[in-house]
Formats: C-alpha cells, sequence, structure tokens
C-alpha cells in the first residue's frame, strides 16, 4: 500500500508536470523536499537525543512504572494484547501524555520507543493490532492546547485567540473515540477473514 | 490566555526537574543514564532520515507539478456535496499528507479570511484536531522496521475524515449560538 502511494505520487507528479509544462517546478521541488528532509531528520537528533535520554532516566527511577498503574484500567483495555507490566505501556503513556500537552517533539520519541518495544513483542516486521490501534490514536492527535495555533491567531490579532480550545477539545474527542471504534471494526474483520 | 502561556512555558522544565529530583534521590548515575539513552537517539534519527526523504520528495513532486492543485479542484465539487465549505478543502486534503504545508494553509486562510471568521476558526479547529497521518506512519513504521502496516493507514485516512467533519459541525455549532 505504502509502496503504491509513494510512487503514485511521484509518477502523477511526473506525467501532469510532461503536459502541463511544470517541469522546471519538479525539479526545484525535488530537491527542496530533499533538503528539507534533511534539515528536518538532523533537527529530530536534538529532540531524540535529549528526551531519550531524560525516557532512560525517567525509566529506572520507575517513573514510567508509576504513569503505567496510575491509568493500568484504561490502557490494558485499549492494548489487550500487551501483558500487564510491560515497558511498552509506560512508552505508550508517555506518548500520550506528551501529545495531551503538546508537546509534539517530546511526543515522537516516545512513540519510536512504545513501537519498539511492541515490536519485541510481536517479533515480526508486519503492524501488530497494538501498533496499529497506537498509530491510529495518534493520528486522530490528543491535543487540548494547539499552542501553534494559538500563536498564528495572535499574530492575525484575534479577539480571542484561545476562544478556539473548546472546539479543538471536541473535535479532538470526537475524532479520537471514532478512530478507536473504526481500528476495532477493522481488526474484528480482520479476525473474522482468518476465520475463514 | 496567560495560564495556557504559562503551563506551557512551564511544563518542560518542571518535567526534567521532577524526573531529575525522583532518580537523585534514589542514588541513580543520572548522568551517565541521560547519555547512555540519548546515544540511541542519534541512531534513530539516521535511520529515519532515508524514510522522510524519499516520502518528502514523492510529496514535493506532486506538489510542485502542479497535480496536487489540479487534484483539489476535481475533489472539492465532491466534498462541497457533504458539507465542506470550498475555501477549507485544499487544507483538509493536505493535513493527512504534509505538516508544514497544512500549517502554511492554515495561516494564509486565517490571513485572509481573518481568525475570528467562520473560516478562520474552522481551520484553526482542523489543524489543531489531527495529525499527519502520513508523517506519523512514515516515522514510526520506518524507524522500528515494520513493513506490512496492515489496516493502518486506511484506519488513520477515516479517522481524518471523520475528523474533518466533525470540525465542520461542531465550530457551526458552537460559534452560531
Amino acid at each position: 500500500m505504502v509502496n503504491l502511494i509513494w510512487a503514485f505520487m511521484a509518477i502523477i507528479g511526473i506525467v501532469y508536470a510532461m503536459f502541463n509544462g511544470t517541469m522546471e517546478n519538479v525539479n526545484q521541488a525535488l530537491f527542496e523536499g530533499a533538503d528539507e528532509a534533511v534539515t528536518l531528520s538532523i533537527g529530530l537528533v536534538s529532540v531524540l537525543v535529549f528526551w531519550l535520554g531524560l525516557m532512560r532516566v525517567a525509566e529506572k527511577a520507575g517513573l514510567l512504572k508509576v504513569l503505567t498503574s496510575l491509568f493500568k484500567p484504561l490502557v490494558t483495555r485499549l492494548f489487550p494484547e500487551i501483558p500487564k507490566d510491560h515497558p511498552a505501556m509506560g512508552y505508550i503513556l508517555s506518548n500520550f501524555t506528551a501529545n495531551i500537552f503538546g508537546l509534539g517533539n517530546a511526543a515522537t520519541p516516545m512513540g519510536i520507543k512504545a513501537m519498539e518495544e511492541m515490536k519485541k513483542i510481536s517479533g515480526s516486521d508486519k503492524a501488530s493490532r497494538s501498533m496499529i490501534t497506537f498509530l491510529v490514536i495518534n493520528t486522530s492527535s490528543l491535543t487540548i492546547i494547539p499552542t501553534t495555533v494559538i500563536a498564528i491567531r495572535m499574530q492575525y490579532d484575534s479577539v480571542a485567540p484561545t476562544e478556539i480550545v473548546g472546539t479543538t477539545i471536541l473535535a479532538t474527542l470526537f475524532t479520537t473515540i471514532s478512530a478507536i471504534m473504526v481500528d476495532r471494526l477493522f481488526y474484528y474483520r480482520r479476525v473474522r477473514k482468518s476465520k475463514k | 490566555m496567560s495560564i495556557i502561556t504559562t503551563i506551557s512555558t512551564w511544563i518542560i522544565p518542571c518535567i526534567i526537574l521532577f524526573v531529575l529530583l525522583v532518580a537523585t534521590w534514589k542514588k541513580l548515575p543520572t548522568y551517565e543514564l541521560f547519555v547512555e539513552g540519548g546515544k540511541e537517539g542519534i541512531k534513530m534519527a539516521v535511520s529515519l532520515l532515508p524514510f522522510l526523504l524519499g516520502m518528502m520528495v514523492s510529496i514535493a513532486i506532486l506538489r510542485g507539478s502542479g497535480a496536487m492543485d489540479a487534484m483539489i479542484q476535481f475533489i472539492s465539487p465532491f466534498l462541497a456535496i457533504v458539507g465542506v465549505p470550498s475555501e477549507i478543502v485544499p487544507l483538509s486534503i493536505i493535513r493527512p499528507i504534509s505538516g508544514t504545508a497544512a500549517l502554511g494553509m492554515t495561516t494564509e486562510l486565517i490571513k485572509t479570511y481573518g481568525p475570528d471568521s467562520f473560516i478562520g476558526r474552522l481551520a484553526s479547529t482542523m489543524q489543531g484536531s489531527t495529525d499527519t497521518t502520513l508523517y506519523i506512519l512514515t516515522v514510526y513504521f520506518g524507524a522500528v522496521g515494520i513493513r506490512k502496516m496492515g489496516d493502518a493507514l486506511k484506519v488513520g485516512l477515516i479517522a481524518d475524515f471523520i475528523g474533518i467533519i466533525a470540525s465542520i459541525v461542531i465550530v457551526s455549532i458552537v460559534f452560531s449560538v
């Protein structure tokens, strides 16, 4: 699926450019895109090193375990495949917490760690049930206070820059719950298919 | 307003303070643990680079050629039937694909229509309530070497669509009163 999407985005773009005389723009965009990816990855180094370092300290201090036990009833229901005291739970919860507080750059390292731990459980290169659930919750976003958006609104002289916090929370809540339900639906469909 | 800004500036330093206090109290070698954990970050960032670069180049070609705009123009009338305002259609299509492009579009919409207009509020809500699905899948699956994504992309995109509709409905209801 990803292979197809990836190839087709490029193929469609290049073929379109052939007929619309935008080949020069394609050339420019191509290398700008590559540059942007390198800049982004290098920018990620600082964030990854910092948060993974701090998380190691937090993990050894037993803080991730405390976090897990606080939300145990909720996460065990969301991720029935993961053993109750598995370190994956701690990282999943740290990722959710970082997302909720809008710490986007802290959420990524913790999310990758969570994925690593979940891969240890499944031991294959195929996305497991818990991985899909985890990703879907992440893509539907958990942000409660969208700081970037508030900053942009202030910049353009909004009378009430934070008035969208309420609607964002409502939309986030609704989307995340729907995402979890859609995820469950697809999971049961997979189970039924494999039974046949 | 000031409460929210205060919270967001205080939160990270307070997390660091808390973690270090507990770890020191438990007599852990904090600095060594930090360095050891941090080393992993370098490996991760390097292994992520090809995934990000491949995806971003492909997206850049699609956008640069003008094919993306053509596709948006083609899809707009269909989304309009479901009740998506035409001004917001490009943003709703770009949001799952590219985070930087979506942020740029949100800024543009807020600038053009004003932050306190219906479109401005809707763009703000949409920007905040969903995330860049393609980026998250690329980074998370890429970093740990998952090759078969299963239903992840499908479910993610369905959730994005629900998010767009939910934002429109919620903003219409909340700000019409």
